[in-house]
């Protein structure tokens, strides 16, 4: 069978399309039936009271501080860290064995699934160290999760900044030290912020890692230290997707609304600050 | 002309460097004296380039390269008596590219006082017009001083790079190759500061031209893949050469 031209062209387009939309379909499907469901839930009640009646009614304040504790702890462990690791890779490590085995490593941790995060940071963090359930174990472990990538992200900002700044500002006297903090540093923030807040967006969504560690099917009250237990969107949508029969659905919709949300806007004001700075970046 | 009893700022000793198995330099030695231009002429793969980054140790980080011998500043060894940042602000480069920081023009001149500690405003605008106009740019920049530096053209570009070494107050100034993406009048700008600052600065300009460094140079040394080939006074190198492949360079007739 010989197959005319036009119509192969014509085959290709019509599967490459449909590829695409076997993707972008059910992405708007999940997401117009969630605002659709969640929106009616939305009210200033939801936002900001805490559950009632075994979580049939009220609303998810709790749960949305807990999960901005959590996603700032996560920041305040795992940015410094991720930058000082990038920056002792890039800037100070030689090419070594050693070096290659901590790429490998890290290109590995990345691919750990997060309910290992979990257990190791119940195992550290909970037990070991003594922390107890408590912020100080959630952020920790959600902090690990994310370095990998935040490392990875930051080892590409770093690289890109051309080297002749670097030797520029060697050549002028300045310590290796003074060049990072000066030169290189300032220019690969925005790329270093960007990778980073992508990171913490998808460890603010995850339940598994929070699960052992931190997270609390309910609380009367807010917590007050560090060392308390709080309780977090995802793991709120968890418990009540499978722990709390009779529950109305649009209250599931509205709390996963909120969750999109919350990392929608991380997300974007991640490509908000790699667009605004690709604009001003001169070189 | 420098005169004969002149103190030698700079002495290189049997100074051979390798990157990886490749040798670039043999065995090199010469002087360079206080307050002179000395010019390094010599064609592509000579090593010129090696050589200024082996005297301001910006290989250091690099894990192919490798020497011997020895590079003295004021009879104190470079490589063994001093902090490679302490060398740096004695001993400024200008590179081939122009390399302006991505920072106003004000900024790129203030980073290196900066750096060294001077914090006052009006010590900081003295260094900036005084340096700038050392180097012939004030008068097309002054009205814009908060302009970005990537926004000047080439020639200018690399004119505050000189203004910007300038200002860290070096003893002594590399050059390699600086007018080589330059129109003959940013050339003409940059030669003319050259000559000026021999007041104060001893300086080493390695040139592809052959013409810049008979107009330039009080003394002159041609390097050959890797070789000193010949060093002396920059007329007896381009009238009376001791080497026939000396000759056969500044004439023109080579390979
Ligand atoms: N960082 C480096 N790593 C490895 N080899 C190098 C390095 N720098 C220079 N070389 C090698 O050293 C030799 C001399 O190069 P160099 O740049 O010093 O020549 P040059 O005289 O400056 O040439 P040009 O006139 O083209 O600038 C070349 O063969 C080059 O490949
Ligand atoms: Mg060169």
């Amino acid at each position: 069978m010989k197959l005319d031209a036009r119509l192969t062209e014509k085959v290709v387009f019509f599967l490459l399309l449909l590829a695409t939309l076997v993707i972008v379909v059910p992405v708007f499907l999940i997401a117009g039936l969630i605002v659709k469901n969640g929106f009616a839930a939305l009210s200033w009640e939801f936002l900001t009271q805490s559950p009632r009646l075994g979580m049939r009614a009220g609303g998810i304040f709790p749960a949305i501080v807990g999960t901005m504790y959590l996603v700032f702890g996560t920041a305040v462990f795992a940015l410094p860290a991720g930058i000082f690791a990038a920056v002792y890779l890039c800037e100070y490590a030689k090419e070594s064995r050693l070096t290659r085995i901590i790429d490998v490593a890290i290109v590995n941790l990345a691919g750990v699934p997060s309910v290992v995060y979990g257990l190791f940071g119940l195992g550290l963090f909970v037990v070991f160290l003594k922390f107890g359930t408590s912020i100080l174990s959630g952020s920790l472990t959600l902090a690990i999760m994310s370095l990998p990538v935040i490392v990875t992200a930051s080892r590409e900002a770093l690289n890109s900044v051309p080297q002749s700044f670097r030797e520029v500002s060697l050549a002028l006297g300045a310590t290796r030290w003074q060049t990072i903090s000066r030169v290189v540093l300032p220019n690969a923030l925005p790329g270093i912020i960007t990778g980073a807040i992508l990171a913490i967006s998808r460890a603010a969504g995850e339940t598994a890692p929070i699960l052992f560690t931190v997270a609390a099917f309910y609380l009367p009250r807010l917590p007050q230290t560090l060392f308390d237990q709080c309780m977090a969107l995802p793991y709120h949508l968890y418990v009540i997707s499978t722990q709390v029969p009779n529950l109305k659905p649009h209250i599931q919709y509205g709390t996963t609304l909120v969750l999109i949300l919350m990392i929608l806007i991380m997300n974007l004001t991640a490509v908000f600050i790699r667009a605004h700075f690709r604009k001003k970046k001169q070189w | 002309m420098v005169d004969e009893t002149s103190k030698d700022k700079l002495v290189v000793k049997d100074l051979n460097v390798r990157y990886g198995t490749k040798e670039v330099l043999r065995q090199i030695s010469f002087a360079v004296r206080s307050n002179e231009i000395l010019g390094i002429i010599g064609p592509a793969n000579s090593g010129k380039t090696s050589l200024l980054r082996t005297l301001n140790r910006l290989n250091d980080n690099d894990a192919a390269f490798s020497m011997s011998g020895t590079v003295t500043l004021d009879g104190q060894d470079i490589y063994k008596k001093m902090a490679p940042h302490t060398l740096r602000r004695k001993m400024g480069i200008i590179f081939a590219l122009p390399t302006p920081l991505p920072l106003s023009i004000y900024e790129n001149i203030a980073y290196g006082p900066k750096l060294h500690g001077t914090r006052n405003k009006t010590a900081l605008n003295e260094i900036i017009e005084r340096t700038l106009r050392a180097s012939f740019l004030w008068d097309e920049v002054k009205d814009r001083l908060d302009m970005p530096a990537m926004k000047l053209s080439g020639g200018q570009q690399q004119r505050l790079c000189i203004a910007r070494t300038l200002a860290v107050e070096p003893e002594i100034i590399l050059y390699d190759e600086p007018c080589s993406g330059l129109d003959p009048i940013s050339t003409a700008k940059v030669e003319e500061a050259m000559t000026l600052l021999t007041k104060q600065f001893t300086q080493i300009l390695v040139t592809n031209n052959t013409k810049q460094a008979a107009r330039v140079s009080d003394r002159t040394a041609f390097f050959l893949t890797g070789e000193l080939v010949e060093i002396d006074e920059t007329q007896r190198i381009f009238t009376v050469p001791c080497d026939q492949r000396t000759e056969d360079y500044v004439s023109g007739r080579f390979g």
